[in-house]
């Protein structure tokens, strides 16, 4: 099934993007277990991923986002269908290269949030001198430094998931993957942190994969957006927003914002009242 | 049965039946232990037989006892304790240490003060157990969630009503859980209590067969203990999944 | 502080209901409060009591080492494994619920009389809930940490040591405090059965001379020292538990 594609801007088509990560016709069947019965939860589902740009998942709760980002980090493996990241085939395992940040705290509250930045690089053996060039730096770009020897439990919740995707800014990885990162904040933290990832996105230079339900979040943020349908998951719709690199928050009271977000509620509200007639939500 | 009930079931046969081979093969002394079919075979008979039928009856009787008392007894304490928050913060420390008292040692007094009867048998699986069962009422009590007793109070419900049709039910899965750890501990107190100083019961009954060389009894005994063990455990773990399975957790 | 001042007035209550006991059952069955501090203070001052508290103590520290190593290592080893922990829990728990003692005599045959009796003793008693705690505090885990140990591409070993044992720290030492009474429990009751040596013993001696003042003044000092490090292991289990989130 071919996903349309809808543009939301001028065609500015320059030369064909780089392909950094790709799925093809993946598939993830839960099988059944006991009494549970299987669950087809997403797919088939074709996705590229280019060099360097911003790209949102958006779609209803329970479509099957987390899977989908869940295999192409290597979390777990497709039923069926291929994923492929820089080249190499990605097969149970998470390659080299990719970060992901989770909604669920995941900054260990047994370390101080210097350790729990440090963590990733100190079990790769890197030169003590490099973690801490590293870590300062991401101390510093997260707006931490006061609270490098705190620990998890002494900060907020805007705090701590910053200071995970500090830990993972410092494995300075190519492609960035979040799930859902801002699902448990409020509303005005959450504005705050998409200015810090926007700003993280243009200094590091890395691919990043936004999986979010928010949809203003994935229209001020991203380059494309991808919507998907309710489970089994399927890219429905592509969605080019035409933003220029250099953005932020403030974006969001331009009329362009309105448009987008109104396509995306469009596509979502007919997808929910699919599944709700099915039984679902 | 599931893939884990299999493989346990296996487990087990395989450990009981390669005793049973050590033991047929010469490799343990039968004046050490004896195979776990001969233990089998002796207490069906004793079961039979009614040697041990008064042993029984007595023991269960004595745990029997102790429950009741454990459980009625530490569902009020817990009830009180948890509605006066200052005595409740002077007793935590003792509830928490009070298993590290080792109770054993007191079991002689008991039979000084009470003398060689039941009564001492009983107090002591009332003690191993009554504690547990305060812990669990208060912790059950604890995580009532408020949003039951506002909801419990918009409905215009009295403290009565609210206890019996709020506090109760939701506290329920707690109150189950002390009451399987009353049972647990109940049990060992009173197994133990006789096996120390008695002249009846199962523990008494072992330890007799102990100090008279008589191994065929012995192991039947314990078999016939370690057997009403996992059957209560079976019971109550099946009931436990019944009511979780109901509440959908 | 004032909380403290409360359990201390308890304390007192306590020895109040002692007193009173002893006032209504006589000097046959009971010593008085006085009389038991009076025996221990003698006690403490006699080198054969100290020689049976070390032997009790060596033993119980044995019992604890091998307990707490053995049962860490497979409630860690059984909470990795899903199946070999599903398997397995029924049948600790039917282990834990076991009066143990009818074990003695099985005990007793394959050790001898001796410090080793007292010991695996104590191990039995004290394993089982060291295991089971540390089976609960491995799946306790939440699962995003193992996410981020792959997504760190953790080797086994290093997901063991920097995952998995600070996170069922908490835990694991609830898991200590209460294998810890049990271990003592086991020992104890080996020594009263099993042993010339040790406080169990003397508590069962001084039952079988009806010398009430040192019975008791034994099982209050036993009590003490139980309930002192209990307590510190308890202070230690809140602020641990607190920690985390």
């Amino acid at each position: 099934m071919a996903a349309s594609v809808v543009k939301m801007s001028a065609d500015r088509s320059v030369s064909t993007p780089m392909l950094h990560a790709e799925m093809t016709g993946v598939t993830r069947i839960y099988a059944a277990k006991g009494k549970t019965p299987g669950v087809h939860a997403l797919g088939p589902v074709d996705l590229a991923l280019r060099q360097g740009e911003f790209f949102s998942v958006v779609g209803p709760s329970g479509c099957g986002k987390s899977t989908l980002l869940d295999v192409l980090a290597g979390l777990s493996s497709p039923t069926e269908g291929k994923v492929v990241f820089e080249g190499a085939p990605v097969t149970g395992s998470v390659p080299p290269g990719i970060g992901v940040v989770f909604q669920e705290n995941a900054a260990f509250p047994w370390l101080s949030v210097k350790d729990n930045i440090a963590f990733g690089l100190r079990r790769e053996g890197t030169d003590p001198a490099e973690v801490e060039r590293r870590v300062g730096y991401a101390l510093g770009f997260m707006g931490l430094e006061d609270f490098a020897a705190a620990y998890p439990s002494q900060l907020s919740g805007g705090m701590r998931q910053r200071v995970c995707i500090a830990r993972t800014l410092v494995m300075q990885p190519r492609l960035i993957l979040l799930d859902e990162p801002f699902g448990a904040l409020d509303a005005q933290t959450r504005l705050l942190m998409g200015d810090e990832l926007l700003k993280l996105w243009r200094e590091t230079g890395a691919t990043v994969m936004l999986i979010t339900h928010a949809l203003d979040e994935a229209a001020m943020l991203s380059d494309r957006i991808a919507v998907m349908s309710a489970r089994p998951g399927r890219i429905m719709e592509e969605l080019e927003t035409g933003w220029p690199k250099e953005r932020d928050s403030r974006i969001a009271s331009e009329d362009h914002f309105g448009q987008i977000t109104s396509r995306l509620w469009k596509r979502l509200r007919e997808e929910s009242i699919k599944a709700t007639a099915r039984g679902g939500a | 049965m599931s893939r884990a009930g299999t493989i346990r079931l296996l487990f087990v046969v395989l450990c009981v039946g390669a005793l049973e081979a050590a033991c047929r093969g010469g490799l343990i002394s039968p004046q050490f232990v004896i195979p776990p079919s001969v233990m089998a075979a002796h207490l069906w008979q004793l079961l039979i037989d009614g040697t041990i039928t008064a042993d029984i009856v007595e023991t269960l009787s004595n745990v029997l006892m102790a429950v009741i008392l454990a459980v009625s007894v530490g569902f009020v304490c817990g009830a009180v304790l948890h509605s006066l928050p200052r005595l409740r913060r002077a007793v935590d420390p003792f509830l928490a240490t009070y298993y590290a008292v080792p109770f054993f040692a007191f079991y002689p007094l008991l039979i000084v003060i009470f003398g060689l009867n039941a009564l001492p048998i009983v107090t002591i699986g009332f003690l191993f157990g009554v504690v547990a069962m305060i812990i669990s009422t208060i912790n059950g009590l604890d995580r009532i969630p408020p949003v039951l007793l506002k909801t419990a109070s918009v409905l215009g419900m009295g403290p009565v009503r609210t206890a019996l049709m709020i506090k109760l039910p939701s506290a329920a899965p707690h109150l189950f859980t002390g009451t399987k750890l009353a049972i647990a501990y109940s049990f060992i107190g009173v197994i133990a209590a006789e096996f120390i100083m008695s002249s009846s019961g199962l523990g008494y009954s072992i330890a007799y067969a102990f100090n008279s060389f008589d191994n065929r009894t012995m192991y039947a005994l314990m078999l016939f203990i370690i057997l009403l063990v996992t059957l209560i455990n079976a019971v109550l773990y099946m009931w436990e999944q019944a009511i979780m399975q109901r509440r959908g957790s | 502080m004032r909380q403290i001042l409360d359990s201390l007035l308890l304390v007192l209550a306590l020895a109040l209901v002692w007193q009173g006991l002893y006032w209504l059952a006589g000097d046959l069955a009971l010593a008085s409060p006085a009389q038991t501090f009076a025996r221990a203070a003698e006690l403490l001052a006699t080198p054969s009591f100290w020689r049976h508290a070390s032997e009790t103590f060596l033993a119980l520290g044995y019992a604890l080492l091998i307990a707490v190593t053995a049962g860490m290592g497979i409630g860690l080893a059984l909470g990795m494994h899903r199946l070999s922990g599903e398997v397995a829990e029924p049948v600790l728990v039917s282990l834990y619920s076991l009066p143990k003692i009818t074990l003695y005599p099985v005990i007793l045959l394959l050790f001898g009389l001796g410090i080793s009796a007292k010991i695996a003793l104590g191990v039995i008693h004290g394993i089982i809930p060291i295991i089971i705690f540390s089976m609960g505090a491995v799946r306790a885990i939440a699962p995003v940490y193992f996410k981020t140990a792959r997504v760190l591409r953790l080797s086994r070993g290093q997901l063991v040591r920097t995952v998995i044992v600070p996170a069922a720290i908490p835990e694991l030492v609830s898991g200590l405090r209460v294998g810890f009474s049990l271990t003592l429990l086991g020992v104890l009751i080996g020594e009263m059965f099993a042993s010339q040596r040790g406080l169990g013993y003397l508590v069962m001696k001084s039952i079988g001379t009806l010398d009430v003042p040192t019975m008791m003044a034994v099982i209050v000092m036993l009590a003490l020292v139980a309930v002192l490090i209990s307590s510190l292991l308890l202070y230690l289990d809140h602020r641990l538990h607190r920690r985390a989130l």
